[in-house]
């Protein structure tokens, strides 16, 4: 009867590990599918106003690369300062603060930057799309700086003082150094993380059919772009948004086994 | 030297709390009006953007229908609902005698649709993510429980427009034609939210079971256990703590998650009468009304903003400081 | 008369080219204490984790040779390494019991604790529980500093008497083997004492084999005692004969203190 119980229960238990790994590839062959189907290499050389991505991928990079220009080294900078210089309840309580912000829902970030950036300059754009998203960035880099650093030991930072090194070179040229892997990445997932992501972006960059440089005003974006063709009545351009999708998850799954290759390779 | 980088590395960490505060703040401020005008009754106030003619406030019903799914028009009319009008909004009403109609707002159908989808999900997720974080902590071997918990952290990692777009063109289609009722609904976007928190629960979920120590399983084999016994007895409760709080966790995602439900839902501001119903949630408001709303409408959006934050502000608060603490 | 008979036993762990243990030929005796002991590495943990075969929770591991239990009912011999079956195994290690370096007290009750293994062996009736659990912790020593708070977690126990716990745990399904894998290893000195106490209180109940790096353990309180180095079993004997008469160098030069 043990035994019977004990049969069913793992039975079930590795059937909806079947369940959960079939759902999972059923969207992943989907993706493939229709992305695949619907890809073409000219998707690259065009904006989407001549039905093409170009323009799109190419903002969805600045904007996720100057959020990533500004939430790394605040974030790197306050992940030290939690862990090297923080021994009050203040360190406590913005650690806990952070992890909160990590999860808080993106949707609402946008609405804040909307608030704060885009009603007062007057209209959407790049730049308040860029806030948008290192915001969202800025508390996962503190998470993994502050993790990482918390795993060199003590005894080389002491090494570091007993040479007479003062405290903030010691953490910038031994400590970093030492947690460097863990920390990049870290921070290739927190990128791989903004660079998909469309909430905060909906009413802070928008998007744009054209291709743009200019941060002052509505700035390409790939996902809020997907959003759109994908509600669109045309096959075609849900076809685009298809393609699009594939890309995108091509990119935010390269950069996230990049990472993972990286603390790979340390551990052996 | 040493004193500008500790000086730039303190507000640097500060700046967590300042842009908080700063959030929280904002969004008090955009949403006053609408605060001022709806007070706490907004909340059960089962009406957006219906104007209200101030003689008769039970004529004159105009359903705000900007979404182009024109399937699900005719059972909305929702005139019963308006009997349940808290009373202090019907004083505001009066109080105003210089339009004779009055465009109201209340949270009740978002709020209650951001709930209604968060259960679904839970539900749906919670004993798949359970099964999947046993079978890779307790049951795979570990040449295949590797590859497939690195499965489960990418899939966990796929951007959520494209769980959205799937579910609407590939998953929300078998629902229908299973239970029946509309594609778009608040089970097809709650189904949909479920397949997109289970990778992050199951993972989470396996971590902390992970943490039981070798030899306390032993010791419970080493008494004649089963493996299920000594996942009930031992892992499960051990680990209790750590997954209570990754579940909690996995909520506030759902609670919060926009894109994977804006596919679904409907987006009609619609108390639904039944789960194949599409109805509307916080976070999908605010992306769909966004564009176009202004002054009052535009405070509201604002205020519902403010009270999805608050709840997702709490519950994450409590897993992070209750069930999490120093689980790192 | 022997309870274990392992003969010409080798063992070799997944993925590892060489056995870890080759060619072990010893007996577990009755109502006896036999001791492992060896310098770090030798095997001896890896020889008493193959006589309830706890090293299958893992699976890859090969095993040569045979390890004979008495079937106290049939007085027959009978190899466990020739369990593949589930139910055997459970059955084997309800017959074979384990107590390992580290206290492992469930994250239960303390009565839950010592009621589990009874629970799981299918004793549903409480006042039979009660009074087997009281048994049992009486057996371990124990009955005296829990008997007013037995509905309390046993993680609020001192680590000998979780310990203790997990002795009178493993006693309460009355096995007729209990493996000691290092069990005082964790402990302070007096809770140590208390425990050797208890093992030589038990071995009238159950036949023991003890691992243990402690030589003054092993002199004190073993009746015969294994030496192993290097995966083999050097030597085999009466406590009193290896230590006071080793027949072989590498045996002395260990206990002497010359090595390890």
């Amino acid at each position: 009867m043990r035994l019977l119980i004990n049969k069913i229960v793992l039975g079930l238990s590795t059937l909806s590990a079947l369940i959960g790994l079939g759902f999972l590839a059923w969207i992943l062959i989907t993706l493939f599918i229709k992305g695949l189907g619907s890809f073409h290499f000219s998707l690259f050389l065009n904006d989407l106003i001549d039905g093409g991505l170009r323009n799109l991928i190419v903002g969805q990079f600045i904007l996720a690369g100057i959020a990533a220009a500004i939430g790394i080294p605040l974030g790197m900078v306050a992940g030290i300062y939690l862990q090297e210089y923080g021994r009050s309840r203040y360190a406590g309580l913005i650690r806990n603060l952070s992890d909160i912000m990590m999860s808080a829902p993106s949707i609402v970030i946008g609405a804040f930057v909307y608030a704060i950036v885009v009603v007062p300059s007057g209209g959407t754009s790049g730049f308040a799309g860029a806030i948008a998203l290192s915001i969202m960035m800025l508390p996962i880099v503190i998470n993994t700086t502050d993790n990482m650093l918390s795993l060199v030991p003590r005894e080389l930072r002491e090494a570091g003082i007993a040479l007479g090194a003062s405290k903030y070179r010691v953490i910038l040229d031994i400590v970093i150094k030492a947690a460097k892997v863990g920390i990049m990445t870290g921070i290739l997932l927190a990128f791989a993380r903004i660079i998909g992501e469309t909430a905060p972006l909906l009413f802070t960059s928008e998007t744009s059919n054209y291709f743009s440089l200019d941060l002052s005003e509505s700035f390409p974006s790939l996902t809020v772009s997907i959003y759109d063709l994908a509600n669109e009545p045309e096959e075609s351009s849900r076809d685009l948004a298809w393609a699009a999708s594939f890309i995108l998850t091509v990119l935010v799954l390269t950069i996230n086994l990049t990472g993972r290759y990286f603390t790979r390779n340390k551990k052996r | 030297m040493e004193k500008i980088f500790r000086n730039l590395a303190f507000s640097s960490a500060s700046l967590v709390f300042v842009i908080l505060i700063g959030i929280f703040i904002t969004l008090f401020l955009a949403s006053k009006d609408s605060i001022d005008e709806f007070g706490l009754g907004f909340i059960v106030n089962p009406n957006w953007n219906t104007e209200i003619s101030l003689s008769n406030p039970n004529a004159n019903m105009d359903m705000d229908m900007d979404m182009d799914d024109s399937s699900a028009s005719d059972d909305m009319m929702m005139l019963d609902d308006e009997d349940d009008m808290p009373a202090e909004a019907d004083t505001m009403l009066f109080d105003e005698d210089v339009k004779d109609t009055f465009t109201e707002y209340g949270g009740l159908v978002p709020i209650v649709g951001t709930l209604l989808s968060t259960i679904i999900a839970l539900v749906f997720a919670l004993p798949i993510a359970m099964g999947i974080a046993v079978f890779l902590a307790e049951i795979a071997p570990k040449n295949i429980a590797y590859p497939i918990g690195i499965a489960i952290e990418l899939l966990a990692a796929i951007p959520s427009i494209i769980f959205g777009m799937w579910g609407l063109y590939y998953f929300a289609p078998i629902v229908a034609d299973l239970v029946g009722g509309y594609q778009v609904s608040l089970l097809t976007a709650g189904l949909v939210l479920g397949v997109m928190i289970l990778p992050f629960m199951a993972a989470i979920t396996r971590d902390s079971m992970n943490t039981t120590p070798d030899v306390l399983k032993e010791s419970a084999y080493a008494m004649g256990a089963t493996k299920f016994e000594v996942i009930k007895d031992i892992i499960f409760p051990y680990s209790k703590v750590g997954i209570i709080g990754s579940i909690i966790l996995a909520l506030g995602r759902a609670l919060g998650e926009t894109m994977a439900v804006a596919f679904l839902i409907g987006s009609i501001f619609t108390l639904p009468s039944s789960i194949t119903d599409p109805t509307i949630s916080i976070p999908v408001a605010m992306a769909n009304n966004f564009g176009e709303a202004a002054g009052l409408g535009e405070s509201s959006l604002f205020y519902l903003a403010l009270i999805l934050f608050i709840i997702s502000f709490a519950i994450i608060s409590i897993a992070k400081l209750y069930f999490l603490r120093g689980a790192k | 008369m022997p309870v274990m008979n392992i003969q010409d036993f080798s063992f070799t762990y997944p993925n590892v080219s060489h056995p870890s243990l080759k060619n072990i030929n010893m007996k577990i005796r009755k109502n006896k204490i036999t001791a492992l002991i060896g310098p770090s590495g030798c095997g001896k943990s890896t020889l008493l984790r193959s006589m309830n075969r706890i090293h299958d929770l893992y699976p890859g591991n090969r095993y040569e040779g045979t390890i004979d239990l008495l079937n106290d009912s049939t007085q027959k011999m009978e190899n466990i390494l020739d369990i593949k079956k589930e139910n055997e195994f459970i059955e084997l290690r309800q017959r074979v019991g384990m107590i390992f370096q580290k206290p492992t007290p469930f994250p239960m009750s303390i009565f839950d604790n010592v009621a589990y293994g009874l629970k799981i062996a299918g004793i549903k009736n409480k006042s039979e529980l009660a009074g087997r659990v009281e048994q049992a912790l009486k057996d371990g020593a124990l009955w005296k500093e829990v008997n007013d708070r037995l509905d309390k977690s046993a993680m609020g126990l001192s680590g000998g008497q979780q310990q203790r716990l997990c002795i009178a745990r493993a006693v309460a399904v009355k096995p007729e083997v209990i493996l000691f894998d290092e069990p005082t290893s964790a402990l302070d000195p007096i809770s140590t004492g208390a425990i050797e106490e208890l093992l030589v209180e038990l071995k009238k109940d159950v036949s023991i084999a003890i691992v243990t790096h402690n030589m003054q353990q092993a002199s004190r309180i073993s009746d015969y005692t294994a030496f192993m180095y290097l995966g083999d079993l050097i030597e085999f004997d009466k406590t009193e004969s290896i230590f006071l008469n080793p027949k072989e160098k590498q045996t002395e030069d260990y206990i002497t203190g010359r090595f390890g």
